[in-house]
């Protein structure tokens, strides 16, 4: 339930004033509907006025419609700092740095692979590590990742793992300037670098998806983003920088502590928001090494695309290219990233912390894929592996958040509750016996991922279409899942 | 039980509060309490590898934060799951010195076919992140990222 004080703005949005805390320097602005809003835990509206406090934001401190709480940020929290007096912290970006979405195309349609269905799903389970400890198939020295983790997909590219139209239709051209290796410690890379190309666990997961003729929402726009024909069968994947990422947030995290109050004098209502001014050397060399685990993201997802490839030309027994496997889109939803916005008329340079949102730019704005540029930015909104998942576009109104919305469904229901309240196995059947073939390492992982655990991702995409963040355009249903 | 888990601290993560008599109990339970969101049967665990851990920190809430990542630092690194077979703690309540740990943890590499697998452990987060000296022992809670 929103505090008191919290005053509706119009259908879709909300504001906690500054008032609401003595040191917040900025209101907070909530997306959502009024049921959206009542289903966000308390949790949610304390981390996003905490983060109202922290020096340099600039506008508000936003809170996206499938917000809920995580730690520091709340998830779905967003803020944008100005790069000379504002901060850089690994709370608004989250442990699993550059955790993102990559949807791919292909040219088959559901009658195709129905038949083929478990047997696809089965090689995709067999050939994509995921869960607990699971490591990937690349044999690589520390210092090939390390260079890998400076080079993005472009290390991918050279070593055959991508085409260059991979590169074209991600977020940065999967591969981010300032990364710099050698501000990444030796257990960060001791932890990540034999998990390319693995899913890990949690809610990351590969589906199997269907766009079903009376789901295609904008027609002319799915079509731009390759989605034309009925029941097109899609594959969407959901993964992050695994232990990689995971270390250097921690690492920084740890070295922040030491920093933000004492050497800055930056009070913190939550030792998750520690910070350090994003133009010192220590918010530097996190920026730096932070951007190392967003380029080894894109490659662990681009060579889960490549065995994904693999597979499909293995089940279907033609090459990739001939079943039409082409990536549409990879976005980041767990960044800090330095961009160009107009704010109040004036051009400005800000970090936009991105954490569980998902930057959605409008049509004909530099950083679109030529091919998208008309459409707008394609956005993926992954939802539960029982409701289906959304393609969004960016839409020129979304410049009132930085041109940020959504990410995914959003939980209402702790993982602790969900097991209590389901079984991993009666998921499984009750999944099969609606015609979606699930594989997952983990039954107790399974029953935490339960479609009653999360908002209903109908209404998420209604309000962030409504708000005028993001415009839907094909809502995708799943067929085959593979977890963690 | 030494732990339990809490229902209302995250919604989106993992939540407990672990108790000790002593503070090398407490560290060892806030641990058994970590490897059960991965491993639902951590007795299955072989004593098959062993790792020596030796930590010194500043205060011994930042001592318990890296004890915990160290030993999920070996599951991603080295693939194995540990459980504590010996912990020791150094420390002077009112001192000036610092905390230290000596601590050496067995297991064995992760095998999906003999484990059952829970959540992979990303982090050890600061959020409500805390350790307190109590009548009975001490106590801590922490909210890991899932």
């Amino acid at each position: 339930m929103a505090p008191a004080g919290c005053i509706r703005i119009n259908e879709n949005l909300w504001e906690i004033p500054r008032t609401y805390k003595r040191d917040m320097r900025v209101p907070v602005r909530i997306y959502a509907s009024k049921q959206l809003l009542d289903s966000m835990d308390p949790a949610v509206f304390e981390q996003a006025t905490n983060v109202a406090t922290l020096p340099g934001i600039v506008g508000y401190s936003y809170c996206m419609p499938d917000g809920h709480s995580g730690y520091g940020f709340p998830i779905g929290g967003t803020a944008a700092f100005d790069v000379k007096t504002g901060i850089i912290s690994p709370g608004g970006i989250g442990f699993d740095i550059n955790c993102g979405m990559r949807l791919v195309a292909t040219s088959l349609i559901w009658e195709e692979v129905q038949p083929q269905l478990q047997r696809l799903v089965d090689r995709l389970f067999a050939r994509i590590p995921a869960g607990v400890g699971g490591k990937g198939f690349l044999k690589l020295s520390q210092s090939e990742f390390r260079t890998l983790s400076e080079k993005g997909m472009k290390w991918c590219l050279k070593n055959g793992y991508a085409v260059q139209e991979d590169l074209e239709r991600t977020e940065e051209n999967g591969c981010i300037g300032e990364a710099d290796a050698s501000k990444v410690s030796e257990k960060a890379v001791e932890r990540g670098y034999k998990q390319i190309g693995t899913l890990g666990s949690g809610n990351h997961y590969l589906e199997i998806q269907v766009a079903k003729p009376e789901n295609i929402l904008d027609q002319k726009l799915a079509a731009a983003f390759g989605i034309d024909r009925p029941n097109q069968v899609v594959v969407m994947f959901h993964c992050g920088s695994r232990g990689f990422g995971h270390q250097i947030a921690t690492d920084y995290l740890q070295g922040f502590l030491r920093v933000t109050q004492t050497k800055y004098g930056i009070p913190v209502r939550d030792r998750q928001l520690a910070c350090a001014p994003f133009g010192s050397e220590e918010g530097q060399d996190y920026f730096k090494a932070m951007n190392c685990a967003i380029n080894m993201s894109f490659v662990n997802r681009q060579v889960i695309l490549h065995r994904i490839r693999e597979v499909f030309s293995e089940v279907f027994g033609k090459d990739p290219l001939d079943l039409g496997l082409h990536q549409i889109y990879d976005v980041t939803h767990n960044t800090a990233k330095v961009e160009r916005h107009t704010y109040e008329g004036i051009k400005r340079t800000l970090l936009v912390h991105r954490k569980g949102a998902t930057r959605a730019l409008a049509p004909g704005m530099k950083g679109i894929p030529a091919e998208y540029r008309e459409a707008g930015q394609p956005v993926i909104i992954g939802g539960s592996m029982e409701t289906g998942s959304y393609l969004l576009a960016g839409v020129q109104s979304g410049q009132q958040s930085f041109f940020t919305t959504a990410h995914g469904s959003g939980r209402t229901m702790g993982r602790r509750q969900a097991k209590k309240q389901f079984r991993g196995q009666d998921l499984e059947k009750r999944l099969r016996d609606r015609g979606i073939y699930i594989r997952s390492v983990s039954y107790a992982g399974l029953a935490e991922e339960a479609g009653a655990a999360y908002k209903d991702i109908d209404q998420v995409v209604q309000a962030t279409a409504a708000a005028g963040l993001s415009r839907p355009v094909v809502k995708l249903v799943p067929v085959g899942n593979v977890k963690g | 039980m030494p732990f339990h888990y809490l229902d209302d601290l995250t919604v989106a993560d993992v939540a407990f509060e672990a108790r000790g008599t002593t503070l090398e109990e407490l560290f060892t339970t806030a641990w058994d309490a970590t490897l059960q969101v991965m491993i639902e049967n951590p007795i299955s665990l072989a004593r098959v590898e062993s790792r020596s851990i030796a930590l010194e920190e500043p205060s011994l809430d930042l001592l318990l934060h890296n004890f915990l990542q160290e030993l999920i630092y070996y599951k991603d690194a080295e693939g194995l799951l540990l459980r504590i077979e010996i912990c020791r703690i150094q420390w002077v309540e009112g001192g000036s010195k610092s905390a230290k740990l000596e601590a050496r943890a067995v297991g064995q590499t992760i095998d999906p076919k003999v484990h059952r697998l829970g959540t992979d452990v990303k982090a050890v987060t600061f959020y409500h992140f805390d350790l307190a000296r109590e009548s009975q022992g001490w106590r801590a809670t922490v909210v890991l990222d899932v």
